[in-house]
């Protein structure tokens, strides 16, 4: 069952679109699921299409399309590392292996705790401050070193 | 209309074609693999690439419009260029062993390779691998590493069947043909997508590994199941059917099939078949040979006919036999003086025998259906009873035709209805007399509205609405709508032959009597043809209290079924496929066939039989030497559309009852794959979710004043009989009603299919 902040959240977004296109608010129903779940399991799919009026097949395939989606649980904070070219010039393999080191867990893993998951992601656009990783695709973190990464985990222990 | 030239040849053609259709249209073959003229454009596959003049770059010629002038080049270098590396680009992830797959020898991307594949591959890093998955039990997807994406079956699904059960998830290099959380395909349509695929991907699970396609002998035939009369290609081996494909009929099935004519023939293979006539002696059957059974059947029949007089037998056949199996079995009763021979038998109202003034049929042709702007269905199981018509319909609906539907469950027809009066059985006739009303009152809202907005207006009755106690009340309010708003009338017939059988006479004149009569009022003997007494008639307890009763119960079956509890002698007869025939279809089109296979084992085909039983008898011209011949006599120079008539005098308005509401009522389907002998012995049907075990349907309100939880054990009741089944809840159905299927085993302890039923915790 979705819930009703959920539900709120979703009929907030129909009000952009015509009444009659009501499957064009999947992406953000899925989001919101993701962002109170911290992934998106079948069942949920599924309440997403009887709400939207949608088939679930339609909606299974907008959730794999997007590499953003957490088809899987993906730990309260899932730190997407970006391994592209900039990245990986400026040292995301050192980044991933000191989380590795740090958390004990590797690409697509999850800490037993539940706390943290690690996935590999694509370019997020400001190479600029390369190497860089995001917390739940919310909050971007950038330059990062041994340093900042201990610094960013402490503060996330705290919460 | 505009000119264009493909390849030289100038072509006039429609403004907003396409390239292809065009091409096609002037006989040059395109190369291609997504585009199929039934489905959308989807252009994924890129195989249809040509060079179109003053176009920098190749353009897919399934999604380019043809404009004026236009110079398209299908065989140019630039186009086979373009061509050869896409087909590069598909053989690059998919697998090279075509020996080992069932595709091979009829693959399109195998025969499009000859053309435009390399002589070896260039691409020697590891090909993509995609798991394999279970579609259910009759579309393989084994070996989903053969899929190209070309996303037909995902776009017949979700166009055609009308629902989405397969689509293309995740992206890229991994983007994979697959149902959602690994759910079988239960569509009623699934088995087009195995034509459909142009690669090994989806195939046929029941002929998965058993031939290859060109050890195949071919035969036409035509489908002995719903009344649509779709052609069938019957492909054999070593005298086995092996598969069934359709063959493409605009006019009909278009280039469909519904997975019951295509899977239906599992069937004959049945180890249940008859293959040896048998007598019950003393209590146990013993095979015995042809002649013993034949003298035994004609001499118990001269028996009672010279004894207690010939309307003391009885006649009954399934809707399933062809034109000449029922033309020679009422020629020989009428030749012994009984005139007690029926094939509708669920049918339950016969007021309208001998006032209807020809064979009641579809009243249009197909295709009129599909051109239909208004539709008014009343008491039908569409979708299940009607496949391949309801996609036509379903497309109907989807160019902008309002489908308005009067029934009494709501199962969903996949498409969008512009209205519904879901109510009890006995409702139903005043729904329609009310929207007869409203429709002169000239309504503007409801379905009369919408019918009156038509300018095709087309009204059907369903099997429902036929087998329902008050058909005649239903078809002349249902006519008088029709009338009121110009449309054409019709019915949707429940069987292959349903029109036939009117055709060659199987109905009693005024001195016989019709099915319902001949088990209310039991006779002494009774001749069943292709019949299962308890699955087949409308009132299974009567029908077997009378078959127990009778001193004589002679049936003609291809099975060895439960009549072998009251039947006397079995007499092995050739099912569809194995015998030559005619089917008259809902639209009156005669279609005629010869066998596909020889009967197994000593079986003969029925018209056989009977013409023997005739000769015994000794009932004059019996002389036939083959199904044609009797076919000739039988409407030989008969102007077929003279004969059908849905027209019977009005007598509806005058007495229309008020509803009663005593008790909970029944109503009852007969499930997609229990409608006949062979399909209720196919095996792969009977794994299909369709064919579960049937359950009691309640509305969740009634579940609760009975004190009953969905799932929990029911004992439903009907007359002396009761059965224990599953209770479900469905909150579509109305109020005061019970659905309980017909024509499977699970229920055949019960009554009538409409009437009072009772259900009370077990």
């Amino acid at each position: 069952m979705l819930s009703q902040q959920i539900i709120t959240l979703i009929d907030k977004e129909l009000k952009k679109y015509p009444a009659d296109q009501r499957q064009s608010a999947v992406m953000a129903a899925l989001r919101f699921v993701q962002d109170e779940k911290g992934w998106i399991a079948p069942d949920d799919m599924s309440d997403i299409a009887e709400y939207l009026g949608m088939p679930q097949m339609a909606v299974f395939e907008v959730a794999t399309f997007y590499h953003m989606y957490n088809l899987k649980p993906m730990g309260q904070y899932t730190l997407t590392v970006c391994t592209n070219l900039s990245c990986q010039l400026c040292g995301s393999g050192d980044t991933l292996e000191h989380l590795h080191k740090r958390l004990g867990i590797g690409l697509g893993e999850v800490t037993a705790n539940g706390k943290y998951g690690i996935r590999e992601g694509e370019c997020m656009g400001a190479c600029v401050d390369a190497p860089m990783f995001s917390i739940n695709n919310k909050q971007l973190c950038g330059r990062l070193t041994n340093e900042k990464i201990d610094q960013i985990l402490a503060e996330l222990d705290k919460q | 209309m505009i000119n264009i030239e493909i390849d030289g040849i100038k072509i006039q053609t429609e403004n907003g074609a396409t390239v292809i259709e065009a091409a096609h249209l002037a006989g040059i073959a395109i190369p291609h693999f997504c585009y199929h003229k039934k489905l959308s454009i989807a252009a994924n596959c890129r195989m249809c690439l040509v060079q179109v003049e003053k176009a920098p770059k190749p353009l897919p010629a399934c999604a380019t419009p043809v404009a004026e002038g236009m110079k398209v080049f299908t065989h140019s270098e630039q186009a086979v260029k373009a061509q050869k590396g896409v087909m590069e680009f598909l053989l690059v992830n998919h697998p090279l062993d075509c020996p080992i797959c069932d595709q091979g020898g009829e693959c399109m991307l195998q025969d499009m390779s000859v053309g435009y594949g390399g002589g070896n591959s260039r691409y020697h890093e590891e090909k993509r691998v995609v798991l394999g998955k279970d579609l259910g039990p009759l579309v393989s997807a084994e070996e989903m590493s053969r899929c190209i994406n070309c996303t037909r079956c995902v776009r017949f699904l979700q166009e055609v069947a009308g629902q989405m059960e397969l689509g293309q998830a995740f992206r890229g290099e991994h983007a994979e043909v697959m149902s959602f959380v690994s759910g079988t395909i239960n569509s009623e349509l699934s088995g087009n997508v195995i034509d459909l695929c142009p690669v090994g991907a989806l195939t046929s699970k029941p002929f998965r590994y058993k031939a290859r396609s060109w050890e195949l002998s071919r035969r036409r035939s035509v489908s002995a199941h719903d009344s649509l009369g779709s052609g069938l290609a019957v492909h054999t081996k070593n005298n086995r059917v092996l598969r069934v494909l359709p063959i493409e009929n605009e006019a009909i099935n278009e280039c469909w099939l519904s997975d019951k004519d295509r899977f239906a023939y599992e069937g004959l293979n049945s180890s249940e078949r008859l293959t040896k006539p048998m007598i019950k002696k003393d209590g146990q059957w013993q095979e015995v040979p042809w002649q013993v059974a034949l003298e035994f059947a004609a001499n118990g029949m001269r028996h009672l006919a010279n004894g207690a007089g010939a309307e003391q037998i009885g006649a009954l056949a399934t809707a399933n036999s062809t034109l000449e199996e029922l033309y020679l079995l009422q020629k020989m009763m009428r030749g012994i003086g009984s005139d007690n021979v029926d094939f509708r038998l669920r049918q339950s109202d016969f007021s309208t025998d001998g006032k209807q003034q020809g064979a009641p049929w579809l009243g249009m042709s197909i295709a009129d259906v599909g051109q239909a702007d208004r539709l008014l269905i009343v008491g039908s199981f569409l979708r299940k009873d009607h496949p391949v018509l309801a996609a036509r319909i379903r497309r109907a609906v989807r160019k902008g035709a309002q489908a308005n539907i009067i029934h009494s469950a709501d199962d969903d027809l996949l498409m969008p209805l512009a209205n519904k009066a879901i109510v009890a059985p006995d409702a139903i006739v005043e729904t329609l007399a009310q929207i007869a009303k409203a429709v002169a009152a000239k309504q503007t809202d409801g379905i009369a509205g919408s019918l009156s907005s038509g300018q095709r207006v087309v009204v059907l009755l369903g099997n429902f609405a036929q087998q329902h106690p008050q058909a005649a009340q239903i078809q002349a309010l249902a006519q008088q709508i029709a009338a009121a708003t110009n449309g054409k009338f019709g019915f949707l017939g429940e069987a292959a032959n349903s029109v036939g059988g009117y055709l060659a006479q199987a109905t009693p004149s005024a001195k016989g009597l019709n099915a319902a009569s001949m088990l209310a009022a039991p006779r002494k003997a009774y001749l069943l043809l292709n019949v299962e007494a308890e699955l087949d008639c409308a009132n299974p307890q009567q029908a077997i209290a009378a078959m127990q009763a009778a001193d004589l119960v002679i049936a003609l079956s291809a099975y060895k079924h439960h009549a072998t509890e009251y039947a006397d002698v079995l007499l092995p007869i050739a099912p569809y496929l194995e015998t030559s025939g005619t089917f008259v279809s809902c639209e009156g089109r005669v279609q005629s066939f010869k066998g596909a296979v020889k009967p197994q084992g000593e079986a003969r085909p029925a018209w056989k039989v009977l013409r023997v039983l005739g000769n015994l008898l000794k009932v004059e011209g019996f002389e036939f030497d083959s199904s044609e011949a009797v076919r000739d006599e039988a409407i030989g120079g008969m102007d077929i559309a003279a004969k059908l008539n849905n027209a019977s005098p009005a007598t509806a308005q005058s007495a229309i009852p008020t509803p009663q509401s005593s008790g909970l009522q029944r109503v009852s389907d007969v499930p997609i794959y229990a409608t006949d002998a062979v399909v209720r012995r196919s095996a792969p049907l009977q794994a299909t979710a369709d064919a579960a075990l049937p359950q009691v349907w309640l509305h969740s309100d009634e579940l609760k004043k009975l004190g009953v939880q969905a799932g929990e054990t029911v004992n439903v009741s009907q007359g002396q009989g009761s059965v224990k089944l599953l209770a479900a809840a469905d909150d579509k159905l109305p109020k005061g009603v019970v659905r309980v299927a017909t024509g499977h085993a699970a229920t055949a302890a019960l009554g009538a299919m409409f009437g009072t039923i009772s259900v009370e915790r077990a």
